[in-house]
Protein backbone atom coordinates (compact mmCIF):
# COMPACT_ATOMS: atom_id res chain seq x y z
CA UNK A 1 0.00 0.00 0.00
CA UNK A 2 1.45 3.02 -0.89
CA UNK A 3 1.09 4.82 2.27
CA UNK A 4 3.32 2.38 3.92
CA UNK A 5 5.73 2.27 1.28
CA UNK A 6 5.82 6.62 1.49
CA UNK A 7 6.36 6.23 5.42
CA UNK A 8 8.36 3.01 5.98
CA UNK A 9 5.44 1.97 8.51
CA UNK A 10 5.09 -1.19 10.08
CA UNK A 11 2.62 -3.47 8.73
CA UNK A 12 -0.65 -3.06 10.38
CA UNK A 13 -3.51 -5.56 10.36
CA UNK A 14 -7.12 -5.05 11.35
CA UNK A 15 -9.01 -8.47 13.09
CA UNK A 16 -12.60 -9.11 13.05
CA UNK A 17 -12.57 -9.62 16.47
CA UNK A 18 -15.79 -11.36 17.93
CA UNK A 19 -15.43 -12.25 21.28
CA UNK A 20 -14.77 -15.77 20.80
CA UNK A 21 -12.02 -17.94 21.01
CA UNK A 22 -11.22 -18.15 17.07
CA UNK A 23 -10.59 -15.10 16.28
CA UNK A 24 -8.80 -14.23 19.54
CA UNK A 25 -5.95 -16.96 18.15
CA UNK A 26 -6.15 -15.99 14.75
CA UNK A 27 -5.25 -11.95 15.72
CA UNK A 28 -2.52 -13.65 18.06
CA UNK A 29 -0.92 -15.50 15.43
CA UNK A 30 -0.15 -12.66 13.24
CA UNK A 31 0.88 -10.79 16.49
CA UNK A 32 3.30 -13.32 16.87
CA UNK A 33 4.46 -12.77 13.59
CA UNK A 34 5.24 -8.84 14.67
CA UNK A 35 2.37 -7.07 12.51
CA UNK A 36 1.13 -5.14 14.43
CA UNK A 37 -3.09 -5.95 15.12
CA UNK A 38 -5.96 -3.61 15.61
CA UNK A 39 -9.34 -5.14 16.66
CA UNK A 40 -12.63 -4.15 15.01
CA UNK A 41 -15.82 -5.32 16.38
CA UNK A 42 -19.21 -4.56 15.04
CA UNK A 43 -22.55 -4.26 17.01
CA UNK A 44 -25.00 -5.03 15.02
CA UNK A 45 -27.67 -5.42 17.52
CA UNK A 46 -28.26 -9.12 17.74
CA UNK A 47 -24.89 -9.63 19.60
CA UNK A 48 -25.08 -11.61 22.64
CA UNK A 49 -23.84 -9.83 25.46
CA UNK A 50 -23.17 -11.22 28.81
CA UNK A 51 -25.27 -7.88 30.31
CA UNK A 52 -28.48 -8.90 27.98
CA UNK A 53 -28.47 -12.16 30.09
CA UNK A 54 -27.55 -10.26 33.19
CA UNK A 55 -30.55 -8.45 33.04
CA UNK A 56 -32.29 -11.77 34.13
CA UNK A 57 -31.83 -12.53 38.11
CA UNK A 58 -30.57 -15.84 37.56
CA UNK A 59 -28.13 -15.46 35.09
CA UNK A 60 -26.89 -12.54 38.08
CA UNK A 61 -23.56 -14.36 38.68
CA UNK A 62 -22.04 -14.80 35.51
CA UNK A 63 -19.37 -12.99 34.42
CA UNK A 64 -20.48 -9.56 33.21
CA UNK A 65 -17.93 -8.51 30.44
CA UNK A 66 -18.30 -7.81 26.83
CA UNK A 67 -15.97 -10.53 25.37
CA UNK A 68 -14.67 -8.45 22.69
CA UNK A 69 -13.27 -5.77 24.81
CA UNK A 70 -11.80 -8.59 27.02
CA UNK A 71 -9.97 -10.21 24.00
CA UNK A 72 -8.15 -7.28 23.04
CA UNK A 73 -7.31 -6.37 26.79
CA UNK A 74 -5.91 -10.08 26.53
CA UNK A 75 -4.00 -9.24 22.97
CA UNK A 76 -2.92 -5.70 24.32
CA UNK A 77 -4.76 -4.24 21.39
CA UNK A 78 -6.94 -1.20 20.48
CA UNK A 79 -10.47 -1.90 19.61
CA UNK A 80 -12.54 -0.33 17.64
CA UNK A 81 -16.42 -0.94 18.15
CA UNK A 82 -18.33 0.03 15.22
CA UNK A 83 -22.05 0.32 15.34
CA UNK A 84 -23.75 -0.92 12.69
CA UNK A 85 -27.35 -1.33 13.68
CA UNK A 86 -28.63 0.82 10.64
CA UNK A 87 -26.95 -0.84 8.15
CA UNK A 88 -27.04 -4.17 8.63
CA UNK A 89 -30.72 -4.28 8.72
CA UNK A 90 -30.87 -5.14 5.01
CA UNK A 91 -28.29 -7.88 5.64
CA UNK A 92 -30.82 -9.38 7.67
CA UNK A 93 -34.07 -8.41 5.75
CA UNK A 94 -32.68 -9.09 2.66
CA UNK A 95 -29.70 -12.08 2.57
CA UNK A 96 -28.72 -12.80 -1.16
CA UNK A 97 -27.61 -15.85 0.11
CA UNK A 98 -30.81 -16.55 2.15
CA UNK A 99 -30.88 -17.92 5.50
CA UNK A 100 -28.97 -20.63 8.23
CA UNK A 101 -31.19 -23.05 10.23
CA UNK A 102 -32.86 -20.17 12.06
CA UNK A 103 -32.99 -16.42 11.26
CA UNK A 104 -29.23 -15.86 10.86
CA UNK A 105 -27.90 -14.99 7.50
CA UNK A 106 -24.60 -15.62 8.26
CA UNK A 107 -22.78 -15.77 4.74
CA UNK A 108 -24.32 -12.12 4.25
CA UNK A 109 -23.19 -10.85 7.47
CA UNK A 110 -19.49 -12.46 6.81
CA UNK A 111 -19.49 -10.60 3.41
CA UNK A 112 -20.84 -8.14 5.27
CA UNK A 113 -18.21 -7.49 7.96
CA UNK A 114 -15.33 -7.76 5.90
CA UNK A 115 -16.52 -5.23 3.41
CA UNK A 116 -16.69 -2.85 6.60
CA UNK A 117 -13.64 -3.61 7.71
CA UNK A 118 -12.00 -2.76 3.94
CA UNK A 119 -14.36 0.43 4.45
CA UNK A 120 -12.80 1.21 7.27
CA UNK A 121 -9.31 0.43 5.73
CA UNK A 122 -10.13 3.29 2.48
CA UNK A 123 -11.71 5.79 5.47
CA UNK A 124 -7.92 5.34 7.48
CA UNK A 125 -6.29 6.27 4.10
CA UNK A 126 -4.85 2.58 3.90
CA UNK A 127 -3.16 2.53 7.47
CA UNK A 128 -3.83 -0.95 6.97
CA UNK A 129 -2.64 -3.79 5.05
CA UNK A 130 -4.86 -6.30 5.31
CA UNK A 131 -7.71 -7.64 7.38
CA UNK A 132 -7.73 -10.91 9.29
CA UNK A 133 -10.26 -13.62 10.21
CA UNK A 134 -10.70 -16.86 12.78
CA UNK A 135 -12.98 -18.73 10.22
CA UNK A 136 -11.94 -22.37 10.04
CA UNK A 137 -12.57 -24.37 6.96
CA UNK A 138 -15.73 -26.38 7.58
CA UNK A 139 -16.11 -25.38 11.43
CA UNK A 140 -19.90 -23.84 10.55
CA UNK A 141 -21.94 -25.05 7.66
CA UNK A 142 -23.17 -22.43 6.33
CA UNK A 143 -20.81 -20.01 5.87
CA UNK A 144 -17.45 -21.57 6.67
CA UNK A 145 -17.11 -23.94 4.33
CA UNK A 146 -14.83 -24.44 1.41
CA UNK A 147 -16.56 -22.97 -1.47
CA UNK A 148 -17.69 -19.88 0.62
CA UNK A 149 -14.18 -18.80 1.44
CA UNK A 150 -13.48 -17.05 -1.68
CA UNK A 151 -17.32 -15.63 -2.05
CA UNK A 152 -16.43 -13.52 1.12
CA UNK A 153 -13.28 -12.51 -0.43
CA UNK A 154 -14.65 -11.39 -3.68
CA UNK A 155 -18.01 -10.15 -2.64
CA UNK A 156 -16.56 -7.88 0.61
CA UNK A 157 -14.01 -6.56 -2.24
CA UNK A 158 -11.32 -7.37 0.14
CA UNK A 159 -9.58 -9.96 -2.25
CA UNK A 160 -6.47 -11.81 -1.63
CA UNK A 161 -6.58 -8.98 1.50
CA UNK A 162 -8.31 -11.45 3.87
CA UNK A 163 -6.15 -13.58 5.76
CA UNK A 164 -7.53 -16.45 7.65
CA UNK A 165 -4.48 -17.54 9.90
CA UNK A 166 -6.22 -20.82 11.27
CA UNK A 167 -6.54 -22.18 8.47
CA UNK A 168 -4.22 -20.09 5.50
CA UNK A 169 -2.79 -23.34 4.86
CA UNK A 170 -5.61 -25.05 2.98
CA UNK A 171 -6.26 -22.13 1.10
CA UNK A 172 -4.51 -20.36 -1.85
CA UNK A 173 -1.64 -17.70 -0.43
CA UNK A 174 -3.11 -14.31 -0.40
CA UNK A 175 -1.38 -10.67 -0.24
CA UNK A 176 0.44 -10.93 3.23
CA UNK A 177 1.48 -14.30 2.63
CA UNK A 178 3.24 -13.66 -0.78
CA UNK A 179 4.49 -10.38 0.12
CA UNK A 180 6.22 -11.91 3.02
CA UNK A 181 4.48 -9.88 5.81
CA UNK A 182 3.67 -12.91 7.66
CA UNK A 183 4.94 -16.35 6.75
CA UNK A 184 2.76 -18.82 5.68
CA UNK A 185 4.32 -21.81 7.39
CA UNK A 186 3.60 -20.61 10.61
CA UNK A 187 -0.02 -20.43 10.11
CA UNK A 188 -2.48 -23.44 10.33
CA UNK A 189 -4.49 -25.69 8.35
CA UNK A 190 -7.32 -26.30 11.20
CA UNK A 191 -10.37 -27.72 9.22
CA UNK A 192 -13.68 -29.23 10.39
CA UNK A 193 -15.85 -28.83 13.76
CA UNK A 194 -12.83 -30.25 15.76
CA UNK A 195 -12.47 -27.61 18.39
CA UNK A 196 -9.58 -29.34 19.70
CA UNK A 197 -6.47 -27.96 17.27
CA UNK A 198 -7.76 -24.37 18.79
CA UNK A 199 -7.94 -25.38 22.45
CA UNK A 200 -4.71 -26.82 22.17
CA UNK A 201 -3.34 -23.56 20.36
CA UNK A 202 -4.98 -21.69 23.47
CA UNK A 203 -3.46 -23.87 25.55
CA UNK A 204 0.00 -22.92 23.91
CA UNK A 205 -0.88 -19.01 24.48
CA UNK A 206 -1.74 -19.54 27.89
CA UNK A 207 -5.80 -18.64 27.59
CA UNK A 208 -7.31 -20.27 29.88
CA UNK A 209 -10.69 -17.92 30.64
CA UNK A 210 -12.13 -17.35 26.69
CA UNK A 211 -15.89 -17.39 25.88
CA UNK A 212 -17.40 -20.66 24.51
CA UNK A 213 -20.22 -19.44 22.91
CA UNK A 214 -23.06 -22.53 22.23
CA UNK A 215 -24.81 -21.26 19.32
CA UNK A 216 -22.66 -18.32 17.06
CA UNK A 217 -21.93 -15.19 17.64
CA UNK A 218 -25.52 -13.71 17.91
CA UNK A 219 -28.99 -14.71 18.71
CA UNK A 220 -30.10 -14.53 15.23
CA UNK A 221 -28.87 -18.45 15.53
CA UNK A 222 -31.45 -18.92 18.37
CA UNK A 223 -33.99 -21.19 17.57
CA UNK A 224 -36.78 -19.00 19.94
CA UNK A 225 -35.20 -15.43 19.43
CA UNK A 226 -35.60 -16.33 15.56
CA UNK A 227 -39.26 -17.18 15.86
CA UNK A 228 -40.13 -14.55 17.84
CA UNK A 229 -38.23 -11.87 14.91
CA UNK A 230 -40.78 -13.98 12.47
CA UNK A 231 -44.01 -13.21 14.18
CA UNK A 232 -42.76 -9.58 14.60
CA UNK A 233 -42.71 -9.61 11.26
CA UNK A 234 -45.58 -11.25 9.84
CA UNK A 235 -48.42 -9.02 12.48
CA UNK A 236 -46.95 -5.91 11.37
CA UNK A 237 -46.96 -6.77 7.90
CA UNK A 238 -44.09 -5.60 7.23
CA UNK A 239 -40.06 -7.50 7.26
CA UNK A 240 -38.73 -4.75 9.02
CA UNK A 241 -37.61 -3.55 12.57
CA UNK A 242 -36.13 -0.78 15.02
CA UNK A 243 -33.22 -1.46 16.98
CA UNK A 244 -35.55 -1.26 20.82
CA UNK A 245 -37.66 -4.08 18.49
CA UNK A 246 -34.66 -6.74 18.69
CA UNK A 247 -33.74 -5.69 21.94
CA UNK A 248 -37.14 -6.00 23.36
CA UNK A 249 -37.34 -9.94 21.54
CA UNK A 250 -34.32 -10.54 23.89
CA UNK A 251 -36.51 -9.70 27.27
CA UNK A 252 -39.60 -11.29 28.67
CA UNK A 253 -42.12 -13.58 27.81
CA UNK A 254 -43.89 -12.71 24.74
CA UNK A 255 -47.11 -13.68 24.48
CA UNK A 256 -49.92 -12.84 21.57
CA UNK A 257 -53.19 -13.51 22.62
CA UNK A 258 -54.88 -11.14 19.36
CA UNK A 259 -53.35 -10.82 16.08
CA UNK A 260 -52.73 -7.48 16.54
CA UNK A 261 -50.64 -6.94 19.68
CA UNK A 262 -48.89 -8.89 21.97
CA UNK A 263 -47.40 -8.62 25.40
CA UNK A 264 -44.10 -8.72 26.86
CA UNK A 265 -44.14 -9.90 30.55
CA UNK A 266 -40.95 -9.99 32.63
CA UNK A 267 -40.44 -12.96 34.34
CA UNK A 268 -38.40 -11.51 36.64
CA UNK A 269 -36.94 -8.27 39.13
CA UNK A 270 -34.06 -7.74 36.31
CA UNK A 271 -36.60 -7.54 33.59
CA UNK A 272 -39.36 -5.27 35.30
CA UNK A 273 -36.31 -2.66 35.82
CA UNK A 274 -35.07 -3.06 31.97
CA UNK A 275 -38.95 -3.14 30.92
CA UNK A 276 -38.91 0.00 32.83
CA UNK A 277 -37.63 2.17 30.56
CA UNK A 278 -39.72 1.35 27.92
CA UNK A 279 -42.80 2.12 29.56
CA UNK A 280 -42.71 5.82 27.99
CA UNK A 281 -43.25 4.26 24.55
CA UNK A 282 -45.90 1.68 25.65
CA UNK A 283 -49.35 1.38 26.48
CA UNK A 284 -48.49 -1.03 29.95
CA UNK A 285 -49.89 -2.74 33.10
CA UNK A 286 -48.42 -3.80 36.52
CA UNK A 287 -50.21 -6.13 39.25
CA UNK A 288 -50.70 -3.27 42.03
CA UNK A 289 -52.81 -5.68 44.65
CA UNK A 290 -49.89 -8.42 44.25
CA UNK A 291 -46.30 -8.86 43.44
CA UNK A 292 -46.17 -9.06 40.09
CA UNK A 293 -44.40 -8.41 36.52
CA UNK A 294 -44.51 -5.29 34.50
CA UNK A 295 -45.74 -6.28 30.98
CA UNK A 296 -46.02 -4.19 27.86
CA UNK A 297 -48.38 -4.05 25.36
CA UNK A 298 -47.22 -3.90 21.71
CA UNK A 299 -49.33 -3.20 18.57
CA UNK A 300 -51.87 -1.85 18.55
CA UNK A 301 -54.24 -2.97 20.93
CA UNK A 302 -57.55 -1.23 22.13
CA UNK A 303 -59.31 -0.77 25.18
CA UNK A 304 -61.86 -3.68 24.72
CA UNK A 305 -57.92 -5.48 24.73
CA UNK A 306 -57.03 -4.30 28.29
CA UNK A 307 -59.50 -6.93 30.37
CA UNK A 308 -58.10 -9.59 28.65
CA UNK A 309 -54.25 -8.09 29.12
CA UNK A 310 -54.99 -8.10 32.70
CA UNK A 311 -55.74 -11.13 33.31
CA UNK A 312 -52.88 -12.90 31.36
CA UNK A 313 -50.89 -10.02 33.61
CA UNK A 314 -52.02 -11.48 37.10
CA UNK A 315 -51.90 -14.76 36.06
CA UNK A 316 -47.75 -14.25 35.79
CA UNK A 317 -48.28 -12.23 39.74
CA UNK A 318 -48.15 -13.55 43.01
CA UNK A 319 -52.07 -13.39 42.96
CA UNK A 320 -52.42 -16.13 40.14
CA UNK A 321 -54.67 -18.39 42.85
CA UNK A 322 -56.07 -15.64 44.02
CA UNK A 323 -60.02 -14.29 43.07
CA UNK A 324 -59.23 -11.08 42.26
CA UNK A 325 -56.28 -8.80 41.08
CA UNK A 326 -56.20 -5.23 40.95
CA UNK A 327 -54.07 -4.14 37.51
CA UNK A 328 -52.75 -0.93 37.21
CA UNK A 329 -52.89 0.28 32.99
CA UNK A 330 -51.24 3.33 31.73
CA UNK A 331 -53.43 3.26 28.34
CA UNK A 332 -53.44 6.16 25.51
CA UNK A 333 -51.65 8.56 28.47
CA UNK A 334 -54.45 7.35 31.12
CA UNK A 335 -53.80 5.59 34.14
CA UNK A 336 -56.71 3.33 35.57
CA UNK A 337 -57.16 0.00 37.74
CA UNK A 338 -58.81 -2.90 36.56
CA UNK A 339 -60.12 -5.91 39.14
CA UNK A 340 -59.65 -9.00 37.04
CA UNK A 341 -59.76 -12.55 37.71
CA UNK A 342 -56.53 -14.13 36.59
CA UNK A 343 -56.77 -16.69 34.31
CA UNK A 344 -55.86 -20.42 34.81
CA UNK A 345 -52.83 -22.00 33.55
CA UNK A 346 -55.36 -23.79 31.02
CA UNK A 347 -56.91 -20.93 29.48
CA UNK A 348 -53.99 -19.19 28.12
CA UNK A 349 -53.56 -21.16 25.03
CA UNK A 350 -50.35 -22.73 23.78
CA UNK A 351 -50.47 -20.62 20.50
CA UNK A 352 -50.60 -17.46 22.26
CA UNK A 353 -46.95 -17.98 23.17
CA UNK A 354 -44.27 -16.72 20.96
CA UNK B 1 -8.29 24.22 28.78
CA UNK B 2 -9.80 20.99 30.02
CA UNK B 3 -13.49 20.09 29.22
CA UNK B 4 -16.17 18.51 31.91
CA UNK B 5 -18.55 16.42 29.12
CA UNK B 6 -21.44 14.39 30.66
CA UNK B 7 -22.89 11.68 28.19
CA UNK B 8 -26.45 10.17 29.20
CA UNK B 9 -26.35 6.48 28.05
CA UNK B 10 -29.06 5.18 30.28
CA UNK B 11 -31.28 2.55 28.86
CA UNK B 12 -28.68 1.44 26.81
CA UNK B 13 -27.63 -1.77 27.08
CA UNK B 14 -23.93 -2.70 26.62
CA UNK B 15 -21.90 -2.02 24.00
CA UNK B 16 -24.04 0.77 23.51
CA UNK B 17 -22.46 2.84 26.49
CA UNK B 18 -19.26 2.06 25.62
CA UNK B 19 -19.88 2.63 21.78
CA UNK B 20 -21.00 6.89 22.74
CA UNK B 21 -18.14 6.62 24.94
CA UNK B 22 -15.93 5.83 21.97
CA UNK B 23 -17.24 8.47 19.77
CA UNK B 24 -18.05 11.06 22.47
CA UNK B 25 -14.29 10.60 23.58
CA UNK B 26 -13.20 11.54 19.77
CA UNK B 27 -14.45 14.69 19.72
CA UNK B 28 -12.39 15.64 23.45
CA UNK B 29 -9.16 16.34 23.87
CA UNK B 30 -6.25 14.64 26.25
CA UNK B 31 -7.00 16.20 29.84
CA UNK B 32 -10.84 16.32 29.35
CA UNK B 33 -13.01 14.56 31.55
CA UNK B 34 -16.43 12.61 30.54
CA UNK B 35 -18.77 11.55 32.83
CA UNK B 36 -20.86 8.65 31.86
CA UNK B 37 -23.95 7.82 33.19
CA UNK B 38 -25.41 4.24 32.65
CA UNK B 39 -28.15 2.17 34.31
CA UNK B 40 -26.75 -1.29 32.49
CA UNK B 41 -24.38 -2.33 35.25
CA UNK B 42 -21.99 -3.73 32.35
CA UNK B 43 -20.76 -0.21 31.89
CA UNK B 44 -18.80 -0.45 35.28
CA UNK B 45 -16.89 -3.41 33.96
CA UNK B 46 -16.91 -2.23 29.64
CA UNK B 47 -16.02 1.11 30.00
CA UNK B 48 -12.57 0.77 32.29
CA UNK B 49 -11.77 -2.52 30.04
CA UNK B 50 -12.10 -0.19 27.68
CA UNK B 51 -10.26 3.29 29.19
CA UNK B 52 -7.43 0.24 29.64
CA UNK B 53 -6.97 -0.60 26.21
CA UNK B 54 -7.34 3.14 24.63
CA UNK B 55 -5.06 4.88 27.05
CA UNK B 56 -7.89 6.49 29.17
CA UNK B 57 -7.74 7.04 32.57
CA UNK B 58 -10.83 5.83 34.84
CA UNK B 59 -11.15 8.42 37.53
CA UNK B 60 -14.02 7.21 39.69
CA UNK B 61 -16.97 5.25 39.61
CA UNK B 62 -19.84 4.78 41.74
CA UNK B 63 -23.10 3.07 41.85
CA UNK B 64 -26.84 4.91 42.86
CA UNK B 65 -30.30 4.41 42.75
CA UNK B 66 -29.72 1.80 39.63
CA UNK B 67 -27.77 3.96 38.08
CA UNK B 68 -24.02 4.05 37.49
CA UNK B 69 -21.57 6.61 37.02
CA UNK B 70 -18.33 6.81 35.62
CA UNK B 71 -15.61 9.70 34.99
CA UNK B 72 -12.57 9.28 32.86
CA UNK B 73 -9.84 11.40 31.79
CA UNK B 74 -9.22 11.22 28.16
CA UNK B 75 -5.55 9.92 27.67
CA UNK B 76 -2.97 11.23 24.83
CA UNK B 77 -2.34 7.82 23.37
CA UNK B 78 -5.38 8.28 21.90
CA UNK B 79 -5.27 4.45 21.13
CA UNK B 80 -8.41 3.04 19.57
CA UNK B 81 -10.52 6.37 18.96
CA UNK B 82 -8.85 7.13 15.54
S1 LIG C 1 -23.97 -16.02 13.88
FE1 LIG C 1 -24.80 -13.95 13.60
S2 LIG C 1 -23.02 -12.56 13.73
FE2 LIG C 1 -22.23 -14.63 13.42
S3 LIG C 1 -21.99 -14.81 11.18
FE3 LIG C 1 -24.02 -15.62 11.68
S4 LIG C 1 -25.41 -13.90 11.44
FE4 LIG C 1 -23.33 -13.04 11.59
Amino acid sequence: MKARLAMKRPIKAIALISGGLDSLLAAKVIQEQGVVVEGINFFTGFCVEGHTHAIRKKDKDKLKRNNALWVAEQLDMPLHIVDIIEEYKDVVINPQHGYGANMNPCLDCKIFMVSKAMQWIADSDYEYDFIITGEVIGQRPMSQRKETMPVIAEQSGANDRLLRPLCAKNLPPTLPEREGWVDREKLFDFSGRNRKPQMALAEHYGFTDYAQPAGGCCFLTDKNYSSKLADLWQARGERAYELDDIMLLKVGRHIRPKSHYKMIVAREEGETRFLQGYKKQFPHLQPISHNGPLTLLDGMPTAADLELAAQITARYSQGRDAESVTVEIMFEGETSTLQVSPLAAHEISPDWMI
Amino acid sequence: MSVLKQLDARNLLCPLPVIRTQNMVKSLHPGDTLEVVGTDPGILNDIPAWCRISGHEVLEQHSGDNEYVISLKVGDRLRGTS
